[in-house]
């Protein structure tokens, strides 16, 4: 069931056509799924006092209306290391088209997944899991399942990667918790039954995944413009 | 829906056969019905009069009997009319073979169609279609006999958007030996669509194996094809035409770039074990092991062959496939060598795959694969025959397939499939073995059970 607070932010972002970065973790977390401590700071002073409080290293990304693809415009910035560089990449922001504030978050580690839905016309919502990055789409190395999902299914999901030894603990790094990764596929699949009215696809890109945890660093949710 | 009465008529009444143009689809249809099945065949047009002696009626309103089955083959214009007074006269359903209507852009006449039906709960299949081939009932397709290849009644049910496709399987399947129950051919599909002829062949009692070729579903309705075909007792084949993915529309996530039509389609057939046939000849040889096995395996194979370079291409193509070839256990190997005929005892290579060499004889063969069937950890047993071998008799097809009356461990063959091999062929297909036309084709056979969620 999407809950109030859910569907106004859908609401508010139907003129945009797709919901702001901070309002579509807003609504995964309001949904159970674990998102990044992170604030949307409107000025560098918030980010700042962000800082201060969690420590560096900082990941900031940009938001804006005008930005559907961030990294495209140089609007992420990684391992922010001072209240210096902060500034800056504050700065760099403010002069993109459309600023409306940074998201400030806490920088991740893990491996990169991808996972995402589709609001298919023949089969209705359909979800995605792969690997992620911003080379999703050169790789594709993904697969697709009708939602609703169960966590039986989980596991056929992750053998049909064929990049899963990454998960599975590659060259000494830490195999990806499953129990964690499993409960974000089998919980967003429960969102998206919900939201499939509404939306006609979502990116959780990536989702960083390691041996304690499963956290999207970001996310991208496309209206569905046909629902007026 | 019980389409039934559909597919096995008592009473049929073609309207729109002409007075004198005997190649008119409607003439060929009523022709061939009155000709050749056991059905009471009423031609109808508007002029009336009569047709080679036989009363043309000038409305189905004016035959004296109820009718089972209507086809229609009249201008598009004059469909909705002619529904109306099928529907007055309680016709059991009907066939639309005319076209002119969405295609060309006729959409107002298909809702007229369409609205008639949902008013009536009166079944329409087309329009724009050839119709129904039920064999040894009825035939509406509108191909003259003669120059039709009509495969033998059996136990496959295929329904085909396109009729030139299902046409032409049918003359791929009755060079294969392979038998129909139905062959439908919905067209347009306004208003009887795969969906309810999934939901009546599940019930079909002349049907084991139902095979769709599908351009496209409509909105949500392959969710709701899945969802049914996951709880069919019987094996779903499907293939799909229409898989490029239109490129130039921009597409603002990954997840709707990677996540295109067909790759979803794809994607969902495989999670519900609804076997997905790439193309005319994976269908051909899914339909075929499916008929004769609607069995699953793991998909473990035991290869018996007469040539090194046939069993080392059997491995290459199980491989591709994800099929294992598990090595044969010493033992086994041992009681094998033992029970061959002497003179291949010493030169045969006794492993997976189990070359006899081209010495072999009937006998080897049974023993190679009678073995093989016993072993556990195979789940089917290829055997790739070589029939042009000196000791290799007529009678192998048949001696083999009672292997697995013994064992019921599923047993595919390849022969090359040529008119003097005829009768091994057989000796296999008529007792409930596949025989393919090719080492490849053999292993999609195998395939074919490894991958059907419904057996």
């Amino acid at each position: 069931m999407l809950t109030d607070e859910m569907k106004a932010i859908l609401e508010k972002s139907r003129g945009t056509g797709w919901v702001l970065e901070p309002d579509a973790k807003k609504i995964l977390s309001l949904a159970g799924l674990d998102v990044p401590e992170y604030i949307h700071a409107t000025s560098v002073g918030e980010a700042e006092a962000f800082a201060s409080k969690t420590g560096y290293p900082l990941v900031a990304k940009v938001v804006s209306p005008d930005i559907l693809h961030k990294s495209d415009v140089g609007g992420v910035a990684v391992g922010i290391s001072s209240d210096e560089q902060l500034r800056e990449v504050f700065d760099g922001f403010s002069k993109m088209k459309g600023f409306a504030g940074a998201v400030i978050e806490e920088m991740l580690s893990g491996v990169e997944l991808i996972v995402g839905a589709k609001n298919d016309s023949q089969f209705g919502p359909v979800i995605i899991l792969g690997i992620g990055g911003i080379g999703v789409e050169i790789y594709k190395d993904t697969t697709i399942r009708m939602a609703p999902i169960k966590k039986e299914h989980v596991p056929s999901m992750v053998a049909d990667i064929k990049a899963r030894k990454l998960l599975e603990g590659f060259r000494g790094s830490e195999p990806v918790n499953m129990e964690c990764l499993s409960s974000m596929v089998v919980g967003f699949s429960n969102l998206v039954m919900d939201l499939a009215p509404f939306v006609e696809s979502i990116d959780l890109n990536p989702v960083m995944c390691s041996g304690s945890r499963c956290v999207i660093a970001d996310a991208r949710m496309i209206l569905n413009n046909a629902q007026e | 829906m019980d389409f039934r009465t559909l597919f096995e008529p008592k009473t049929m009444a073609i309207i729109g056969v002409s007075l004198h143009n005997d190649r008119h689809p409607a003439n060929v249809i009523y022709n061939k019905n009155r000709f050749r099945y056991p059905v009471k065949v009423y031609a109808v047009n508007p002029k009336g009069g009569e047709y080679y002696k036989e009363k043309v009626y000038k409305n189905i309103k004016e035959i004296p009997e109820k009718i089972d089955l209507a086809i229609i083959a009249v201008r598009a214009e004059y469909v909705p009319g002619v529904l109306e007074e099928c529907v007055e006269s309680w016709v059991g359903g009907v066939v639309v073979i005319s076209g002119g209507f969405s295609e060309t852009g006729r959409h107002d006449l298909r809702e007229e169609l369409i609205r008639i039906a949902s008013e009536a709960d009166f079944p329409i299949i087309g329009p724009n279609c050839l119709g129904i081939y039920s064999p040894s009932h009825i035939d509406s397709f509108f191909l003259p006999s003669e120059r039709m290849v009509r495969p033998e009644r059996g136990n496959v049910a295929i329904v085909s958007q396109s009729g030139g496709i299902l046409v032409d399987q049918m003359v791929k399947y009755a060079d294969q030996g392979i038998g129909l129950s139905r062959a439908i051919s919905i067209g347009n599909k306004a208003v009887i669509t795969e969906l309810d002829l999934l939901k009546y062949l599940v019930r079909d009692d002349q049907t084991d194996v139902i095979a769709f070729y599908i351009e496209g579903f409509g909105k949500g309705e392959g969710r709701e094809f899945v969802n049914m075909a996951s709880r069919s007792p019987k094996p779903v084949i499907v293939m799909k035409a229409g898989k490029s993915e239109a490129g130039s529309r921009a597409v603002s996530s990954h997840t709707a770039s990677i996540a295109g039509d067909y790759t979803v389609f794809s994607s969902v057939m495989k999670q519900y074990g609804i076997v997905e046939a790439s193309d005319e000849y994976e269908m051909l040889n899914f339909s075929e092991a499916l008929s004769c096995y609607p069995k699953a395996i793991r998909g473990r194979v035991g290869i018996v062959t007469a040539s090194g370079g046939h069993g080392v291409v059997a491995v290459d193509r199980c491989n591709k496939s994800e099929l294992e070839v598990p090595p044969l256990p010493e033992d086994r190997q041992e009681i094998i060598r033992e029970k061959l005929s002497n003179s291949i005892k010493t030169i045969a290579s006794i492993g997976n795959p189990i070359d006899l060499t081209g010495s072999a004889h009937d006998d080897d063969f049974v023993v190679a694969a009678r073995q093989l069937s016993l072993i556990d950890d195979i789940d089917c047993v290829l055997i790739l025959l070589l029939p042009y071998l000196p000791e290799v008799t007529s009678d192998v097809g048949a001696r083999l397939s009672q292997l697995y009356q013994e064992t019921k461990k599923p047993i595919v063959a390849y022969v090359p499939h040529v008119e003097k091999y005829m009768m091994i062929i057989e000796g296999f297909q008529l007792n409930n073995v596949p025989v393919a036309d090719s080492i490849e084709g053999a292993i999609m056979m195998v395939e074919a059970m490894k991958r059907c969620g419904q057996c």
